[in-house]
């Protein structure tokens, strides 16, 4: 008997005694994903727990070290002025989801949920370690989001918990996301990667989205530029056109694509370089 | 025909906003979440409380307001959120009706393209549309309606830019858009023009 209830309540601890009380239900946050899938008739949940009503989640905090977002954000917001000026790569791939009527509906919390390779604020929230913090029956806790996100549209939440909200910690320094894809807009991701430059720590973070089942980072890639880059470089940190080659090279061996009816593995390949890369030239200038 | 009554003001108001507001299914009190069991319910459509009967509640929004309540203006192409041919406001937020579930609308503010001018008028974006030729077959068109609506709402004098980005969501196959552009900017103008010339800098 699909979708004989739906709860609508106010606050997470409700939505929680919500998923214990109707076992199967499913959670619907901004329902880009779940409403075109019933729509479809692909998915006819028991139940449904509608989460817009929940004002506690649509909150975010920014402190001089973290930022912490709730998990009922949406796109719009999170490319809203406040969030931008402090994560400004995760606005850039807030403002490349969809078209405007998606990011008005659809939410950070869904993006980590879904849990697809293609989820376009995954890169970011990966390069920067980001942190989940879940509310369940027996309490909260708070888990990587690399712990997570397990594979292709899987995670480790359990059926009665509730994302709350992702914590990121703020690096001083450039960060940039780019994707490719066939439009500007309301496109998903063919390849995306984020990269945040550290400038204090003198680190270089880069994940990847879309070329493997998860977000991937690119460790080797990391270590390989941080140790090229010359930090105290008149004007900036600078890389030499070798190192940045060498860069895209590692890159493109941290990435796994699959061939699928959105492009090729060798086109992912290829293109996930190229736009880390470019990310990378934008924090960092090109030594002459 | 679905019983009709009109929202007093001050609830209208209260509804308003872009915040999620509260359930109208009952509200909950000691952490007990509020449920929506029965087929039958209430909406508020274009400032009209609407019962919606005999619906099944994994109705899309759109599914509601077209089949269930008469309100055939926004259409049903995609149904995945791809072309924005049903653009509504929802609490004064443009999105996608076929992505909002329609009991997850109760307690809000559903506005849709008739809702935008006076029963039997033509708002000023349909008119210039029409001058315009940005409508051929005329499909999109209301979802056009109801995006540019909210585009100049918030930014009268949105450049040409800032134009593609609001529109970027609402598919049309036959015009190739030059022309619902040029619709827009004729809006633009038209709206500073009444308003003493500033204002709408297109």
């Amino acid at each position: 008997m699909p979708v004989a209830r739906v709860a609508v309540p106010t606050t997470v601890d409700e939505a929680v005694q919500a998923l214990r009380e109707t076992p199967g239900a499913q959670l619907l946050a901004g329902g880009t994903d779940f409403c075109v899938e019933v729509n479809f008739g692909l998915r006819r949940p028991p139940a449904v727990v509608a989460l817009r009503r929940v004002r506690e989640l649509r909150r975010y905090e920014v402190t001089p070290a973290s930022v912490v977002i709730g998990a009922g954000t949406t796109y719009a917001d999170m490319g809203g002025p406040e969030l931008s000026s402090v994560l400004p790569a995760l606005a850039a791939a807030a403002r490349t989801v969809g078209s405007p009527q998606i990011r008005n509906a659809g939410t950070l919390g869904g993006n980590v949920a879904t849990a697809s390779p293609a989820g376009d604020t995954l890169p970011l929230l990966t390069a920067l370690d980001a942190r989940v913090r879940l509310r369940g029956p027996s309490g909260g806790r708070t888990v990587a989001l690399g712990e997570v996100v397990t594979g292709v549209k899987t995670t480790s939440i359990a059926p009665d918990e509730v994302v709350v909200e992702v914590v990121l910690d703020r690096r001083p320094g450039p960060q940039q996301f780019l994707k490719v894809g066939t439009r500007n807009a309301m496109v998903i991701a063919i390849a995306s990667a984020a990269v945040v430059v550290d400038l204090e720590a003198h680190d270089v973070r880069v994940a990847l989205g879309s070329v493997a089942p998860v977000p991937v980072r690119a460790a080797a890639a990391e270590a390989h530029i941080a140790d090229a880059i010359d930090w105290r470089a008149a004007g900036g940190p600078r890389a030499s056109a070798a190192a940045l080659a060498r860069f895209a090279e590692l890159v493109a061996d941290a990435a796994s694509p699959i061939t699928d009816h959105r492009s090729t593995s060798e086109y992912r390949r290829r293109a996930v370089q190229v736009i880390a890369r470019r990310a990378l030239e934008r924090c960092v200038a090109r030594a002459a | 025909m679905p019983r009709e009554e009109r929202v007093p003001r001050e609830e209208r108001e209260e509804g308003a906003g872009a915040s999620p507001g509260r359930a109208g299914a009952g509200d909950a009190s000691g952490g007990v979440p509020a449920y929506v069991q029965a087929d039958t319910y209430e909406l508020t459509v274009n400032g009209t409380r609407r019962a919606v009967e005999d619906a099944w509640l994994g109705e899309s929004l759109l599914f509601v307001l077209r089949e269930r309540l008469g309100l055939s203006g926004s259409k049903n192409a995609c149904e995945q959120g791809e072309c924005g041919s049903c653009s509504v406001l929802l609490d004064g937020v443009v999105v996608c009706a076929c992505l909002v579930l329609g009991v997850d609308a109760i307690g809000s503010r559903v506005e849709t393209v008739e809702g935008l001018s006076a029963a039997g008028d033509v708002a000023d974006i349909q008119a210039a549309l029409v001058d315009a030729g940005g409508v051929q077959c005329g499909f999109c068109t209301p979802g056009f309606v109801v995006a540019v609506h909210d585009l100049l709402r918030r930014v009268p004098g949105a450049d040409e830019m800032a134009v593609r980005e609001a529109l970027s969501g609402n598919l049309c196959r036959c015009t190739g858009y030059g022309r619902i552009l040029e619709a827009v900017r004729d809006v633009q103008r038209s709206r500073a023009g009444s308003d003493g010339g500033h204002g709408a800098g297109a």
